[in-house]
């Protein structure tokens, strides 16, 4: 997997590009942890429009970033999920968490 | 009891590379029975959680074999055994509750669940010290194929 990532102003957009396991997350989020704390963020977007695949470790992933952000005073939005990952994110009951969400993909 | 039209077995070492080989080959290998591209991402979720589980908690602190024995049928379903000889699991009832987990704070806890909600049927046998066997079964709806 592969993150593209941009900022403006406060906003940090973090485009994930390829498959989400436990084996490419921990790169993915290496990266943007490293990118948020060198620039603090106001807001975090998490763009799932290039993933062809992920399974719960993309969950674990986005779990990692709310907290982050949170400890930041920051929000995290996810955009562009797939259906499979609007169920997984039901069943993790992402729903009480603040985060943001913002275009599905079909 | 019904024997399948073909299966597969594949000895894997319990690198974290190989999440991404095991359920592609799964994958693949169900291709044969003209899955939808829901059911096809269904099994790989599925898979992929199941061979995690392997690598994350089965073989901790080491590297052991995680053996795949995959079946499929006439009649549309398909079985997948994921099989290790790690550490176990004590307590199964535990570790298949939704969001509980040992893995630390980056992982989810939803491994189960999500093979329990991909899949239509789910077993897990474990014994402290002897290792984990999952089967993971799945019913494709047959289609009607068009031979025009």
């Amino acid at each position: 997997m592969t993150v593209r990532i941009t900022t403006e102003g406060e906003e940090m957009k973090a485009l994930l590009v390829g498959e989400i396991d436990h084996h490419s997350a921990r790169e993915a989020r290496e990266r943007i942890d490293a990118q948020v704390e060198k620039t603090h963020p106001k807001l975090l977007i998490l763009d799932f429009a290039e993933i062809g695949f992920m399974d719960s470790s993309g969950i674990g992933l986005i779990m990692g970033r709310h907290r982050l952000m949170n400890e930041l005073g920051g929000t995290l939005r996810i955009e562009n999920t797939s259906r499979t990952v609007s169920r997984m994110i039901k069943m993790a009951g992402l729903g009480r968490l603040s985060i943001e969400t913002g275009g599905t993909k079909r | 009891m019904k024997k399948p039209i073909n299966e597969m077995r594949l000895v894997m070492p319990s690198c974290s590379s190989n999440e991404s080989f095991a359920r592609v080959a799964v994958a693949s290998f169900v291709a044969q029975l003209d899955p939808t591209i829901d059911e096809i991402t269904d099994i790989k979720t599925a898979v992929s959680e199941a061979v995690t589980n392997c690598i994350v908690h089965a073989y901790k602190d080491s590297i052991g074999n995680i053996y795949i024995h995959s079946k499929i049928f006439e009649d549309g379903k398909v079985s997948v055994k994921i099989r290790d000889t790690g550490c176990g699991i004590g307590d199964v009832k535990q570790a298949m509750e939704p969001l509980f987990t040992t893995g630390g704070e980056e992982r989810a806890g939803l491994g189960f669940a999500v093979m329990e909600s991909f899949m239509d049927k789910l077993k897990v046998r474990s014994t402290e010290g002897r290792g984990t066997t999952v089967i993971l079964e799945k019913y494709l709806i047959r289609r009607e194929r068009n031979d025009n």
